[in-house]
Formats: C-alpha cells, sequence, structure tokens
C-alpha cells in the first residue's frame, strides 16, 4: 500500500512536471501581449517605452529560456510575480486558496449530503412518485445554467425579500463568523445545487443494482431491517462507483466554479485562474492550473485508495 | 415533519441572517474591473486611475468643462502668466516650466508635499528601470531647479504643448527608500513599491480619502485623510466593490448592496443602464456623458476595393449612423465625424459631412465602376463582388449588435460584408496589432484633451515586424503633411495657430477616409438620487478627482 502510494505521488509528480510545460507553451502562444495591456489607457504611449517595458518584464526573450528561468525559481520556492495583483503568487493563491476551500468543501458536502439522501430515498421505490420528484429535482439540477440559478437566487433572495446579501465575502466593518456565513449560503446553494443533480443519478442507480443483489435478499432473509439493509448492506456497496465520479467532480469543483464565483463575488481559485489567463499573468495562471491539476491528481489517488477501504476484495498493487 | 419543521426554522432564520442596511455615511461603488497596481505610474488602466483618483490628485488636470486646472499647484503655469517661458537648451529650443505647488497640502500621514517629491518623481519617472507605463512627462525633463520647498523651475528638452499638463506625484519619505535599496535592478522596484505591498500605509496619497482596506480582486475601503485641507469629505467610508458580471453588478445595485455604478467604462453598458432606466426610472439618477472613447472602423486601404477612396466614401455615406445611436442607444453617443470630439477645444466642424445619404452612395460606386448585380450586391467589369470582410471582438454583445445594422445598411447600398468576428485576445493582440484584418475592423480607442494623434496617425507609428508591432497606426496611414502637422501641433504654444493645423488634420482624415467615423461613446452612469455634487467630465480626468465635493442630502 505504502509502495502503491508513493509510486502514485511520483506519477503525479512527473505529469505535473509535463503540465507545467504545455501549460506554460500554451499560454506562450496565445495571443496579446501583457505590455499592451498595461499601455491600453495610455495614449502617450511610445514604441521605446513599450519595447523597454518589454525586456523589463523578460517578454522579450524566447518561450523556453522564460519557462526555464521560471522552473529554476520555482524549485527553489519563489513562484514567480504576479502582474495582475501586483504581488508574490504565493500571496495571490492563499486567500483565493482558502476562500476556494470554504466554498468547495461547503458545497460539496451539501451536495454529497442532498445527493446521499434523495439517492438512497428515490432507490427505494424505483419508478413510484417520489422516484419521479427526486428525478425531476435531479434534472434540474443537472439542466439548470449556474449563471442563471445565481441570478435567480439573487433577485429573489436580496433584490425582493432582502434576506441575504448579493454578494462579497463579508460585510466591510463586519467579517463576523456570522457575517462570512450568510455571504456563503447563496454560493453554496448554487454551486452545490449544480453538481448535485449528477450524484443523485448515479447514488440512485448504483443502490438499485445493489439492493437487487443476493446477499440484500440475503439480509432481508435473516430478519435484518429495512434501515439496516439499505444503509448497511447496500449503501457501502454501492458506494464504488459514487466515490469515483464524485473524486473526479472534486478535482473540477476547484477550477470550475467560475460562474458562481463570479456571480457571487468570491475571489476563489477559478475566478483567479480565470482572470490571470485573460490577463496574461504567466506566473499566476500557471501555478493556479498546476494546483488544479495537483488536486485533480490528489483526489483520483484518494478515491483508489476509498475503493480498498469499500471493498477488501481490492487491493492496490 | 423533523424536516418540515427544519426547513421552516431555517427560512425563519434567514432574515435575522441578513445584513443591515447601509447608512449614508457610506458609499458602496460597484465596479466591473480592479486595478492590477495602485502604483500611480503603472499600468495605464481606466479603473485604476478611478479608485487614485480619491486618494491622490495629479498636478493638473482637465475639468468637467474640459479646461486645464490646477489641482496640486496654486496656480497652472502659461506663457501669459510668464510660469511658462521658451529657453533655448544647447542650441535647441526647450522650455522653462515653474511648478508652484500649493503651500497648504500634505499626504495622508502629516508630512508636508514638497518639491522633494517633484525631483524624485521625475528621478523616478525617467528612469527605465522603474516600469512607469506613464512616462510621460517626467522624461521630457532635462534638469529641476528647486527655488524653495514649493516652487521649482522645470526643464524641458523640447517645446511641447503638454508643458503645463503633469501627472501625479509620488511621496519622496516613503517611496524613496524602496526605489533607493532597488537600486537600477530592473522591475525590482515595481516589485517592492509601498503602492503594491502595503497600499493601506498612511501618507502614500494627498486626496481628501486614503485607502483603509484592500483586498485584491475584491474590494477597496476608502475613508477621509484627516490631513486634506480642502472641503470635508462628505462621506465616512467609500467602498469600491468589483462585481464582474455586469448582470450581478445590477442586481446588487437594485438589492441595495451597491449604492451606485461607476460610469466611465469600468461598470455597466450603455444599453443595460437604458433598460434599467426605462424599467427603474425614478429609483436613481440616470447620467449619460458623451466621452472621448471614439468607436470607428479601420479599413484596410491595401484591399484592391478599397484602395478606391470613392468606394469608402460610398460606404460612409451608405451608413445611417443617426438612426442607429437613436434606435441603440437612446441617442445618447453623438455621431463623430473624426476621432476629435466636439466637445475638444481643438475640434473643428468644417470637414466634410458624411450624412446619412444611399443615393449618393450609390453614385459614387457607379462611378468608381460597381454597378449592382442580380443578387443587389454590386460587381465591377471583371465581375468582381464588392465584398469584403468586416471583423469585430466576438462576445461584444452591443458591438456584435451594431455590425449587424451596418452590415444591413451596406448590404441596402449594394455593398456586402461578410462577418469575421475574433475573440479580444486575437482581434487586438494579433488582427489589428499585426494589421492581419482584410476589409473592415470596428473597435474605439480613448484619448486625452487634446491629445496628439502621433500613435494612431504618424507613419512612424505603423506596426510592422521590424519596430516588433509597436505603434497603433494599424491603417497604415502614411501622409507627410499629416506628418508635418502632427510635429507642429505637439510643438505649436500659439492657440490660434494650434486650431488651424488641427482643423488642418482633422480635414486630411475626413477626406482620405482610412476610417470610418461611427459614434463617441457616451458614459452611462448610475448614481442614487440622495448624492450630491457628482459631475461626470468624460474625459480621462474623471468625476473622483473632485469627490470630496460628493454629499448625501
Amino acid at each position: 500500500m505504502t509502495s502503491y502510494v508513493f509510486r502514485r505521488l511520483g506519477q503525479a509528480l512527473l505529469v505535473m512536471l509535463v503540465m507545467s510545460v504545455v501549460i506554460y507553451g500554451l499560454i506562450g502562444l496565445m495571443p496579446g501581449d501583457p505590455i499592451d495591456i498595461m499601455i491600453a489607457s495610455n495614449p502617450n504611449a511610445t514604441p521605446e517605452m513599450v519595447a523597454n517595458l518589454r525586456a523589463l518584464y523578460g517578454l522579450d526573450q524566447p518561450l523556453l529560456l522564460r519557462y526555464w528561468h521560471w522552473l529554476s525559481a520555482a524549485l527553489s520556492g519563489d513562484l514567480g510575480y504576479s502582474r495582475v495583483h501586483s504581488a508574490p503568487v504565493l500571496e495571490v493563491l492563499a486567500p483565493a486558496l482558502l476562500q476556494s476551500c470554504k466554498l468547495m468543501l461547503s458545497s460539496f458536502t451539501f451536495s454529497v449530503a442532498v445527493a446521499f439522501t434523495l439517492g438512497i430515498i428515490a432507490a427505494r421505490r424505483p419508478g413510484g412518485l417520489v422516484d419521479g420528484l427526486i428525478g425531476l429535482i435531479a434534472f434540474a439540477g443537472i439542466s439548470v445554467p449556474v449563471f442563471w440559478l445565481a441570478l435567480m437566487m439573487i433577485l429573489i433572495f436580496a433584490v425582493n425579500l432582502h434576506w441575504l446579501p448579493a454578494s462579497g465575502i463579508s460585510n466591510v466593518g463586519d467579517g463576523s463568523l456570522r457575517d462570512h456565513l450568510v455571504h456563503l449560503i447563496m454560493p453554496v446553494v448554487t454551486l452545490g445545487f449544480a453538481t448535485t443533480g449528477g450524484f443523485i443519478r448515479y447514488v440512485r442507480a448504483s443502490m438499485i443494482e445493489v439492493l437487487r443483489m443476493d446477499h440484500i435478499r440475503t439480509a432481508r432473509a435473516k430478519g435484518a431491517g429495512e434501515g439496516r439493509v439499505v444503509l448497511i448492506h447496500a449503501f457501502r456497496n454501492a458506494l464504488i462507483p459514487v466515490v469515483t465520479i464524485m473524486a473526479l467532480s472534486f478535482g473540477t469543483l476547484f477550477n470550475g466554479a467560475l460562474l458562481t464565483e463570479t456571480m457571487f463575488a468570491q475571489p476563489g481559485m477559478g475566478k483567479m485562474i480565470y482572470d490571470s489567463i485573460l490577463g496574461n499573468d504567466f506566473n499566476l495562471a500557471l501555478t493556479g492550473l498546476l494546483f488544479a491539476t495537483g488536486v485533480t491528481l490528489l483526489s483520483n489517488l484518494a478515491a483508489d485508495l476509498a475503493y480498498g477501504w469499500l471493498d477488501p476484495r481490492i487491493t492496490l498493487q | 415533519m423533523k424536516i418540515r419543521t427544519l426547513a421552516a426554522f431555517a427560512l425563519a432564520a434567514l432574515p435575522w441572517l441578513a445584513q443591515p442596511a447601509s447608512a449614508k455615511d457610506d458609499l458602496v461603488i460597484g465596479v466591473a474591473q480592479f486595478p492590477s497596481s495602485l502604483h500611480p505610474a503603472v499600468d495605464a488602466e481606466v479603473i485604476k486611475s478611478y479608485v487614485l483618483g480619491f486618494t491622490t490628485r495629479p498636478i493638473t488636470a482637465y475639468d468637467k468643462d474640459w479646461k486645464n486646472s490646477c489641482l496640486l499647484c496654486s496656480e497652472l503655469p502659461t506663457l501669459a502668466n510668464g510660469l511658462a517661458k521658451l529657453e533655448d537648451i544647447g542650441g535647441k529650443k526647450g522650455m522653462a516650466v515653474t511648478i508652484k505647488l500649493r503651500t497648504d497640502l500634505k499626504w495622508s500621514d502629516g508630512k508636508a508635499l514638497t518639491t522633494d517629491d517633484l525631483v524624485f518623481t521625475w528621478n523616478v519617472g525617467k528612469d527605465p528601470a522603474s516600469g512607469f507605463t506613464n512616462g510621460h512627462p517626467w522624461s521630457d525633463i532635462t534638469s529641476i531647479e528647486v527655488i524653495n520647498s514649493s516652487t521649482a523651475v522645470l526643464h524641458l528638452s523640447a517645446v511641447t504643448y503638454q508643458y503645463n499638463t503633469w501627472d501625479s506625484l509620488l511621496p519622496a519619505h516613503i517611496e524613496g527608500p524602496v526605489y533607493e535599496k532597488a537600486g537600477n535592478k530592473a522591475a525590482d522596484y515595481l516589485k517592492q513599491t509601498v503602492f503594491n505591498r502595503a497600499p493601506t500605509t498612511p501618507g502614500l496619497g494627498n486626496g481628501p480619502y486614503m485607502i483603509s482596506d484592500y483586498k485584491s480582486g475584491v474590494q477597496v475601503v476608502l475613508t477621509p485623510n484627516p490631513f486634506w485641507p480642502g472641503a470635508k469629505p462628505g462621506f465616512k467610508r467609500i467602498v469600491i466593490k468589483l462585481i464582474e458580471n455586469t448582470a450581478a453588478l445590477q442586481a446588487n445595485l437594485l438589492s441595495g448592496d451597491i449604492d451606485m455604478v461607476a460610469g466611465e467604462g469600468v461598470g455597466l453598458t450603455i444599453d443595460q443602464v437604458i433598460k434599467l432606466r426605462d424599467a427603474y426610472p425614478d429609483k436613481f439618477t440616470y447620467v449619460f456623458k458623451p466621452s472621448l472613447t471614439y468607436e470607428h472602423i479601420d479599413l484596410k486601404v491595401e484591399n484592391p476595393i478599397l484602395a478606391d477612396v470613392r468606394v469608402r466614401r460610398a460606404m460612409l455615406y451608405a451608413l445611417d449612423r443617426k438612426t442607429l445611436v437613436d434606435k441603440l442607444f437612446g441617442g445618447m453617443q453623438p455621431v463623430a465625424q473624426s476621432w476629435v470630439n466636439p466637445l475638444d477645444p481643438n475640434y473643428t466642424k468644417n470637414v466634410t459631412n458624411f450624412d446619412f445619404d444611399r443615393a449618393k452612395a450609390k453614385a459614387l460606386l457607379t462611378e468608381a465602376g460597381w454597378t449592382p448585380g442580380k443578387d443587389g450586391i454590386c460587381t465591377n467589369k471583371d465581375n468582381a463582388r464588392l465584398s469584403v470582410e468586416f471583423g469585430t471582438t466576438a462576445g461584444n454583445r452591443l458591438r456584435e449588435l451594431v455590425q449587424q445594422v451596418l452590415q444591413d445598411q451596406l448590404k441596402a447600398a449594394c455593398i456586402d460584408v461578410t462577418l469575421k468576428n475574433e475573440p479580444p485576445r486575437t482581434f487586438f493582440g494579433e488582427t489589428i496589432k499585426k494589421r492581419l484584418f482584410n476589409g473592415l475592423a470596428m473597435y474605439a480607442w480613448s484619448s486625452g484633451v487634446g491629445s496628439s494623434p502621433r500613435r494612431t496617425l504618424h507613419s512612424a507609428q505603423i506596426p510592422t515586424e521590424a519596430n516588433n508591432y509597436t505603434g497603433s497606426n494599424a491603417i497604415a496611414f502614411n501622409d507627410p503633411r499629416m506628418d508635418t502637422l502632427i510635429d507642429q501641433a505637439e510643438s505649436e504654444l500659439d492657440p490660434a495657430k494650434q486650431l488651424a493645423v488641427w482643423a488642418e488634420m482633422q480635414k486630411i482624415y475626413v477626406d482620405k477616409l482610412h476610417v470610418l467615423p461611427l459614434f463617441y461613446r457616451a458614459d452611462p452612469h448610475v448614481v442614487p438620487k440622495w448624492l450630491l455634487g457628482y459631475t461626470p467630465t468624460g474625459h480621462g480626468d474623471m468625476s473622483i478627482l473632485w469627490a470630496e465635493n460628493w454629499k448625501s442630502q
């Protein structure tokens, strides 16, 4: 098991290295130049000034050389300077990461809790009225655009009812725990609802399949109660395919919360990566994307480890 | 039952969780962009100028009437008052400009603002390693003669019409040690400047407000500067809050989470504000201020079809720009005749008028050898179709709408345009920058009041591979007379002669017609009814430079 984990971590490092080359190359090949953005509103900019700025920011060097400089510095712990935020990359990354963790973990917990509850209820009477209603909720979650849902939430709860703040992470001068929680409600529900639909369908399908298995019939024949049958005998076995999907979603949630973060003005990783790509902020974009890659790789590893825990027949070598 | 009780409890708790209503001691401004730097001379962004306008004043600025005025100085230098003089510098004509700083000004930490700050800013500004993107006007100064703590004479290397427009100053007592430590190491100063490392440090600004809290990509909080000698600021706190999505920005405005939306191109688009006004006419004050942002279509005159000036003129006659701005923008955006806004002191109306006249357009095309074919599109004697590509920024809904209207109008005059839009990155970063468009390219650019058109019209500014595609003369305008006039405009100090030079430049621009002028954008401001003293300017020296006059009713 330990050697398996180390081998996978080694592979992950190799993937990260390859990804860093690919991402740096792709960002470098994108049209546009940071200097164009910097002088966009300066009617007095001269070609000499532009050339000087290009040299100052090292943009006059070949792409490969720039990558090498970045890699050398990164290996010694310096991830570079963010042009869009005028601060070292790590200083920009840390608060965005914290904000993303808050939003992502809350919404992931919300959607997993809802999905397990509704998925199991639906699976108990497939084709029934309750199953139909839950299916409706699931399809709504899958098909309703996050952008629209976010806007509707703002219009209902902020504009009309004035119950919740429309955006931001806290009120100026407040910043209490309650204030932070209040600001999280709508983003969490919006992001959570978007992922819940798919989860419900997977949980339901997996549970239906397991509930038809022989060991469930045996458990019922032995007189086990319905709650014990469903939660103890069926649920754990139904988790394996569900865990795979959830682990993959976990990685994408990290940088996929862009719309939610933009609509609710939450300064998280998704928005940070998007802004840095648009702003030609090489260092920040590269670090952010590599981080997202790392999270995806680690969540996949976590899923693989979970298989072994859920099903003792599976051994990891 | 339990679940229902829990749900009812949760819903009942929501109003308790709601935020308290903000008092009018606070003003919350919504913006859709965020500054990348808070250093006054790094990154020429509109949003940065907006934020810094509350905290840092330039020495001079154009006011709401587009007249140059003193903010940090006590008297505007002019030739008439003797504060500006011509002088000989090593056999070359230069200028001596006396700057008299106001003696009552202090930085926000109480330290006096003096000529030391002026000299320091010059030293940093002329240093190529400082990374200034607003290098002008400091690099034009050869030496500074300090008379006393408030008066200094700046010696300029050349005669320039901009001799009395001067930027913001840097606080020498704060930035001096940082600059010294950075030495001449390229980009080190940029990384260490206190403006970016600790923007809430007192003493960085000299305006009515100072930054008390800053969260990059989230918000900037401003509180009154206790050492501001002018009118007492009207708010205890101003919050500039980033909400990038404009639909969410509108929702925040309606919910009361923000009080107003900045209008200077960093908030809502004009069509959104017009719709908001129609839906909520009494909820806010709506101000549409024509600005220096000039929307136009560049023509690729190397294209054989567009090489003929008669075709270019026919195109402009075929465009009903008045109806377009009336229908799409409620008539709020004035039709343009050239790049010079009628509000600019150098504007002339004595240029050829290209009001909509489809018959004239068709007559010009016939004269140029183009006659309508079976499908309504013109062809010439070689049976070539009068068809060109028309590109703009994909995803800019408003611009794409304008493009479709123009396409219809051109088609009615037998001109076919095929739309070829690209993401802004590609459009500006490749197509315009490297002049890769083949026909028409629609976009906008902004200039300053009375700014020289050197970047966009001088032949030396044509982007080429040799000059690494620097320069913004994307139409490759190459006219020796225009080059001469630009040089003259930049060095002519006699207002009457200046006007004549500018009039001729505008005439050449319109006669040659390498560009189809469309309209000047209007800045759409949405402000609360209770806000007094808010006066948009329409140019780069924005309303916030007089923010101490903003009061709540």
